[in-house]
């Protein structure tokens, strides 16, 4: 048997990188021995993509990208499909859980430095998906076609039209958000997205094994080598240390997830909108409109400035700059735990006001405080980008280990 | 590489020549593609005129039609109403509605056709992202705006204000009034909304 199987491995290598490929990317893939809780979510999210494709693939069995049948055939999944309820429920969760993950994920990089040389196109690549994420989420939150559906296209589609109308007009493929909206964000939703979302995802990863991991320490284990091995003395296999670790980190993950599932899948209305359970009416726009949770940072800065074009201008703004982070920092330590205060209480600050605006995006614009707090944690998060290449070179450092701590 | 007996130039006209031709073949395949997201042939037929009957209309109420896709609300003005119009002026953006869209015929104050003045009919939507604002015609406080609101409609997703002429009030999101159709009227109390052939 044994003979058999070790046959069968010459056999597939001759044609194949197999253990090759498992030996560069798990088995003999050394990743720094300090990885902390921070390190889960890159795993996490994989897992997260995985879910929502295979889920997704399930509901398009049932679902009719039609602005006649969709409401319906989304509640038909809920009530009639058997476990439908429990698949659409695990793919509006798992978005927002994407979201969760994906945010914890960029916040590691932003603690530990990880954007920085030599892994800026690991960041690049990270912010291509991001974007994807951004766009997949909007293309989904149209299917079900309920009032917040169709109210939130139709804002985010006017932003479009603020800068160039015949680009909005050939999105919507109409003069309003309508059938043929509904059709092709189906088709953007269910294949060009994902698609892209996977090659972008290999990409991210291709990179992140060739530059090496980065860690909580930010200093590079590949500068001592076991001289005789040529293996980082501060380094352990990925397999079995990492993907056990990680196993560990999905079981948390799920506990709190099927949670979310099974006992609030609407998370207050959070995930999913009272007013998305109304279907779309083109005639009457909802009281209060407000985007799900992990636009409402950007949407507090689109409000809060009273210009429509630079309003736009700046919510585009506020999400690209992310682009730019591995060159405006100009500081010359990766790590949180070597830099100084002036950085960390910028970090935190920064942190903070993203945090405000997203509470401020999700409330009323006529509360007396909603706007003028909008503008101070604008001011402040743009202030964070715009002072750093200063903020990082003035930065009194500590001194950085030569080895892992 | 090999350079023995390599004619480079010829090469590199081959490689340039092959470049082109590919994207060539990629534009000529990509205009049927892009093309084929403009709004289609039925599309673009369903924007039809409709007509309003709108003897059931009484002063201070509204209704709302629907006309290619939008809400077109048709607003009997009351007198106080009418009066309110010309006091807001000094808080509008576009008092003269110069830079926003409407038929020529209803470019003054209260934004209607001279025959009927009271009569609004305007495309409900607001002209920042496109929601649909909510009607807040009391003056004061009652409609839960505050208590110097001269009465009209507020948009519930970024707050911008408008008066009852539809008109945008300075220091919100919104930039422009909003948009009038063009309309006529077949009999006294019936509009044609989508057409005004024979107006202006």
């Amino acid at each position: 048997m044994r003979a058999t199987l070790s046959r069968l491995q010459h056999w597939i290598d001759d044609r194949f990188p197999l253990t090759s490929v498992w030996r560069d990317h798990l088995a003999e893939y050394y990743a720094p021995k300090n990885f902390n809780f921070w390190y889960y979510f890159g795993s996490l999210a994989t897992i997260v993509l995985v879910m929502q494709i295979v889920t997704g693939i399930f509901l398009t069995m049932n679902y009719k990208p039609d602005a006649k049948l969709a409401f319906a055939s989304v509640e038909y999944i809920m009530r009639d499909v058997d476990y439908g309820w429990l698949i659409r429920y695990m793919h509006s969760t798992g978005a927002s859980m994407f979201f969760v993950v994906i945010y914890l994920h960029m916040t590691r990089g932003m603690l530990y430095g990880s954007y920085k040389k030599p892994r800026e196109l690991i960041w690049l690549l990270g912010m291509a998906i991001y974007f994807c994420l951004m766009a997949e989420a909007f293309f989904g939150y149209l299917l079900p076609w309920g009032q917040m559906s169709y109210w939130g296209a139709q804002v985010i589609v006017s932003l479009i039209d603020a800068l160039s109308p015949a680009l909005a007009l050939w999105i919507r493929g109409d003069y309003v958000i309508a059938d043929a909206t509904l059709n092709r964000f189906f088709a953007f939703h269910v294949i060009a997205i994902p698609l892209l979302l996977c090659i972008l995802v290999f990409l991210h990863i291709v990179a992140l094994h060739s530059v090496g991991s980065n860690n909580p320490d930010g200093i590079e284990i590949k500068k001592v080598k076991d001289p005789s091995t040529g293996i980082p003395l501060d380094g352990i296999p990925f397999h079995p240390y990492y993907t056990v670790k990680d196993l560990v980190g999905l079981m948390a993950f799920f506990i709190v997830f099927f949670a979310i599932v099974f006992f609030s899948p609407e998370f207050g209305g959070h995930f999913l909108e009272a007013n998305n359970f109304i279907p779309a009416d083109p005639l009457k726009t909802p009281s209060h409109i407000e985007p799900v949770w992990y636009f409402t940072p950007f949407y507090a800065i689109l409000r809060a400035i009273p210009q429509k074009q630079l309003g736009v201008i700046a919510m585009g703004l506020s999400v690209a700059i992310f682009l730019l982070l591995p060159w405006l920092d100009r500081g010359l330590v990766k790590s949180i735990r070597y830099r100084g205060t002036l950085y960390k209480t910028a970090l935190f600050a920064f942190f903070s006001a993203f945090l405000v605006l997203g509470y401020m995006g999700t409330q009323n614009p006529t509360i007396w405080y909603v706007n003028p707090v909008s503008r101070v944690c604008s001011v402040i998060y743009f202030g964070f980008f715009f002072s750093l290449p200063w903020i990082s070179r003035w930065d009194k450092t500590k001194p950085v280990p030569e080895r892992l701590t | 590489m090999n350079s023995n007996n390599t004619n480079s130039g010829r090469r590199q006209f081959l490689v340039s020549a092959t470049v082109a031709m590919g994207a060539a073949g990629v534009t000529a395949i990509a205009t049927p593609l892009v093309s084929s997201m403009l709004p289609s042939a039925k599309t673009k037929s369903a924007g039809a005129p409709v007509e309003v009957d709108i003897s059931s209309l009484e002063p201070g109420m509204m209704i709302t039609q629907e006309w290619r896709g939008q809400p077109i609300w048709i607003v009997y003005r009351t007198t106080q109403m009418m009066e309110q119009l010309s006091k807001n002026t000094q808080f509008l953006a576009d008092p003269d509605s110069n830079s926003s869209e409407q038929p020529a015929y209803c470019k003054n104050t209260s934004r209607s056709m001279s025959s009927h003045p009271e009569i609004l009919v305007v495309v409900g939507i607001c002209t920042h992202l496109g929601c649909s604002p909510v009607s807040k015609t009391k003056v004061g406080a009652a409609d839960g705006m505050s208590s110097d609101w001269p009465g009209g409609f507020f948009c519930p997703c970024h707050g911008s204000k408008y008066d009852m002429s539809a008109r945008v009030f300075k220091a919100v999101p919104a930039p422009f009034n909003m948009r009038i159709p063009p309309y006529k009227y077949l009999a006294n109390k019936k509009i044609l909304i989508g057409d005004d052939q024979g107006e202006a």
